[in-house]
């Protein structure tokens, strides 16, 4: 089971990459871009025992780090 | 007096941190891989190199938290053993929870690499004793996320504390309150991004690190 979580920014931090790409676009003439924030996405292939609380587990122990970002499971 | 310092795959101040220890100490750290799951019996202070860790894969610091070995600091860290993170280390300390707050990447987005002023916040602690207060130093950086942040709260709190020990004397990474080196609330983990291990011998040109380890390593021969 293909399990998809999004990792991003918590809203108020600053993201320095964000901007970065936010500028690279202005450079190449995209117009009407108010802001850009980056984040993560991770797809896992987990058995289909693994359940909700194991994902969340997953999430607030490794895959985000929850004093600057927030994390999204998306199960198909 | 045993020092250790632990090695992650991708430290690559490790080395550096072995000779400032053994400079200070007259004897060499034992070099303790990251798969081990305890630290020599008697080890009385602990430090986590520079470097990039894992490849800084994921988040800076953040697969180096999770190895076995940390497991074994974090049990130190607790009895009061000094803990010392420089660079990578810092950025292990805080992914572990042994520190609060996180380190972002730097917000004029490119590696810093040169020597910078810093001023001593706090020169009441384990590892800043031999400082005057408020005395200004000029120690190394070299990283890419240091970049401290934590939320108001936060900061209000670990300054109110008196938890700051190093503030940048200028604008280096963003870091919030200039936050350069930080120390749990017992005062025996110090993280900061700076190397004083980088300058605490005359070839480096510059000694202002090697009171910081005279500090920890006398008060604990003392």
């Amino acid at each position: 089971m293909k399990i998809h979580v999004y990792v991003t920014l918590k809203n108020g931090v600053l993201d320095p990459q964000g901007k970065a790409i936010h500028h690279a676009l202005e450079g190449l003439g995209f117009a009407g871009v108010h802001d850009v924030r980056a984040g993560r996405f991770i797809e896992l292939d987990v058995a289909d025992d693994v359940n909700d609380a194991d994902l969340d587990a997953m999430c607030a122990k490794l895959l985000a780090n929850t004093v600057i970002e927030n994390y999204r499971i998306v199960r198909p | 007096m045993k020092t250790a310092v632990i090695v992650f795959p991708g430290s690559n101040c490790d080395r550096d941190m072995a000779a400032a220890l053994e400079h200070a100490t007259g004897k060499a750290p034992a070099m303790v891989w990251h798969r081990e799951t305890a630290l020599p019996d008697g080890t009385d202070f602990v430090a986590l190199p520079g470097g990039f860790s894992y490849g800084d894969y994921l988040r800076s610091g953040a697969m180096a938290a999770r190895s076995p070995v940390m497991d074994a600091v974090r049990t130190a860290a607790a009895r009061g053993v000094p803990v010392l993170g420089v660079c990578n280390g810092f950025q292990v300390l805080t992914e572990a929870g042994l520190l609060p707050g996180a380190l972002m990447r730097n917000a004029g987005l490119n590696f810093v690499c040169r020597t910078v002023g810093l001023t001593v916040a706090n020169n009441q602690s384990l590892f800043t004793g031999a400082y005057a207060a408020g005395e200004a130093i000029r120690i190394p950086v070299a990283h890419h996320d240091g970049n401290y942040f934590a939320d108001a709260a936060t900061l209000d709190r670990i300054e109110g504390e008196g938890r700051v020990a190093f503030r940048y004397a200028e604008e280096v990474n963003g870091s919030s309150r200039a936050i350069a080196g930080l120390l749990n609330d017992a005062g025996n983990v110090l993280g900061m991004m700076p190397h004083p291990e980088r300058a605490c011998e005359p070839a480096h040109g510059n000694q202002d690190g090697t009171r910081l380890f005279a500090s920890a390593l006398g008060a604990l021969v003392g």
